[in-house]
């Protein structure tokens, strides 16, 4: 069953100079626990995307419909993980994540458990009292996911989630969204220039060209749960960063031998 | 080598200034009505402690009530500038053109309008203290970044939620320069509308204390005046200490500190 619906959606931004096309027309159907990763260079309009997808920003053209209603205002039963991690200074770890819960008038007593079980999945029990100034990028990353999903929203939406990371942190936190995501199937559209860790979580790869962006290739992985972290060295794996790499080289976002 | 205290470096540049003032005394060999020297101001404080000391409480009291006042008009004004545009273009003009007028020069308009009790002084403290205070909270409430506000609203927070869970502790740090600035303007505020016509008072005794050419008494009023300025201060040094300990200006200060 489809939940989003996206049809001809385009944005082009006001700037002093005019009208810049941020992304052109874009239709997308995704299915209901789909994992689908959006993958694409630097200013495609991946951001302008979701933040179009959540109905935080306007759309300069077409529909997006998500479970059958049009997104003319914020959609909220969704979660959304930025690409800066977004959380309240003031607040420290468990706060920042209850704070979901908080705005959304829930029972907190009822949530509190929910909290500490997501912040120890993700081997932050112990620092549920610390302020986001004295944790690592990762460890903030992590809060902020929790926060994402501590109410348990229809939809999670990730935009470069750890894209500031290192390699090392970022392999351990695939693995662990993965762990997740397995635990409790929700719809999640996850935003990566990174192709293997888009091939690595996703069930289907949405490529994008950019300036302006497009969609322009739609990837089925097809690849067994749970994916250790192994999987990478798998020629099925390899298959398809090949591809989608090829796909790249072919309309120039990569120069061919660059990889 | 052993670190010096927090508090040792303030007191010790009290006390070389105190060293330096007596000595310079001495060596110019300046008069007791031109300058006097800190023993006899510290006299003078001791003979006249209670009139000092009634006058002090009494011009505290017109720093304070000012000083309320004008965080909250300041606060109030700064909320209606940020939620509503059009008050921001109507207002911020007349508020810098109010601004630059010099308060002195108006002042004696004010004992005119209002008589020589408290109210002209609580008027003239609020003045001049209430502009840092819209300012600095006009600019915290918009620092608020973009990321928190899409945050806010994928959550489906309501304007008050979005306005107290996000913008308001977002604009705490400068809300606190803004009543750091403020506090020390209505000290000098309650003053200025002492000296323009009052019965009562720190103002009032200084002014008298240099018409007799009581000079150690008029030091005495003013070293009195300063310690109220700066107890003002460190209570609000220490409320920020409290509130915003999350603050890079106040981990800053940890971090030098430990
Ligand atoms: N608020 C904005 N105003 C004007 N241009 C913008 C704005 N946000 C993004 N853009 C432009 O739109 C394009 C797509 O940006 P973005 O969606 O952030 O790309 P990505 O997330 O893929 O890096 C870029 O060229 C960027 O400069
Ligand atoms: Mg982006």
């Amino acid at each position: 069953m489809s939940l989003i619906q996206v049809t001809g959606a385009a944005k082009r931004y006001a700037v002093a100079s005019g009208e810049v096309a941020a992304l052109d027309p874009v239709s997308l159907t995704v299915n209901e626990g789909e994992f689908v990763s959006i993958l694409g260079p630097s200013g495609c309009g991946k951001s302008t995307f979701m933040l179009m997808l959540a109905g935080l920003i306007s759309r300069s053209a077409g529909t997006i419909e998500i479970d059958g209603v049009k997104v003319d205002r914020p959609y909220t039963d969704l979660g959304i993980v930025f690409q800066d991690h977004n959380l309240l200074e003031w607040r420290n770890v468990l706060s920042n994540v209850m704070l979901q819960i908080e705005v959304r008038g829930r029972d907190p007593a009822q949530y509190l458990p929910r909290a500490q079980d997501l912040l120890r999945m993700v081997g932050l029990d112990g620092a549920e009292a610390r302020l986001p100034h004295e944790l690592s990028g990762g460890m903030r990353q992590r809060a902020a996911i929790c926060r994402a999903l501590i109410h348990e929203p229809r939809l999670l939406l990730m935009d470069e989630p750890f894209g500031a990371l290192d390699a090392l942190s970022r392999d351990q936190l695939n693995v662990d969204l993965q762990q997740m995501w397995l635990a409790r199937p929700t719809t999640v559209i996850f935003i990566t220039h990174s192709i293997s860790e888009a091939v690595f979580l996703s069930d289907r790869v949405i490529m994008m060209t950019p300036r302006p962006g497009k969609i322009a290739a739609d990837i089925k992985i097809d690849l067994p749960r749970p994916r250790p972290m192994s999987v990478r060295e798998t020629p099925a794996f390899g298959a398809y960063t090949k591809q989608i790499r090829g796909l790249f080289e072919e309309w120039g976002v990569l120069r061919r031998g660059a990889a | 080598m052993k670190r010096f205290p927090d508090w040792a470096w303030p007191v010790t540049a009290f006390v070389l200034l105190v060293v330096l003032w007596d000595v310079s005394i001495r060596v110019f060999g300046l008069k007791p009505f031109v300058l006097p020297s800190p023993a006899s101001v510290a006299q003078a404080l001791v003979a006249d402690w209670q009139e000092l000391a009634d006058a002090t409480l009494y011009t505290l009291v017109e720093i304070v009530l000012g000083f309320a006042l004008s965080v909250i008009v300041g606060i109030g004004l700064a909320v209606a500038i940020v939620t509503w545009r059009p008050l921001e273009k109507a207002i911020y003009p007349i508020l810098v053109g109010a601004q630059v007028i010099p308060k002195v020069a108006i002042a004696p308009l004010f004992v005119v309008w209002l008589g020589l009790g408290l109210a002209p002084k609580v008027l003239i403290a609020f003045l001049l203290s209430f502009f840092p205070m819209v300012v600095n909270t006009v600019v915290g409430l918009r620092a608020i970044e973009i990321g928190k506000l899409h945050l806010a609203r994928s959550m489906g927070a309501t304007a008050s939620q979005i306005f107290f869970r996000f913008r308001l502790p977002r604009a705490m740090p400068n809300i606190f320069a803004g009543l750091k600035l403020s506090v020390t303007a209505a000290v000098i505020g309650a003053i200025v509308g002492e000296f323009i016509g009052a019965d009562e008072g720190m103002g009032r005794v200084l002014l008298v204390a240099n018409g007799n050419l009581e000079t150690a008494k008029l030091f005495a009023g003013i070293v009195l005046l300063s310690a109220v300025g700066i107890a003002l201060f460190l209570i609000i040094a220490a409320l920020e200490k409290i509130v915003i300990r999350w603050h890079v200006s106040q981990r800053a200060l940890q971090e030098l500190g430990s």
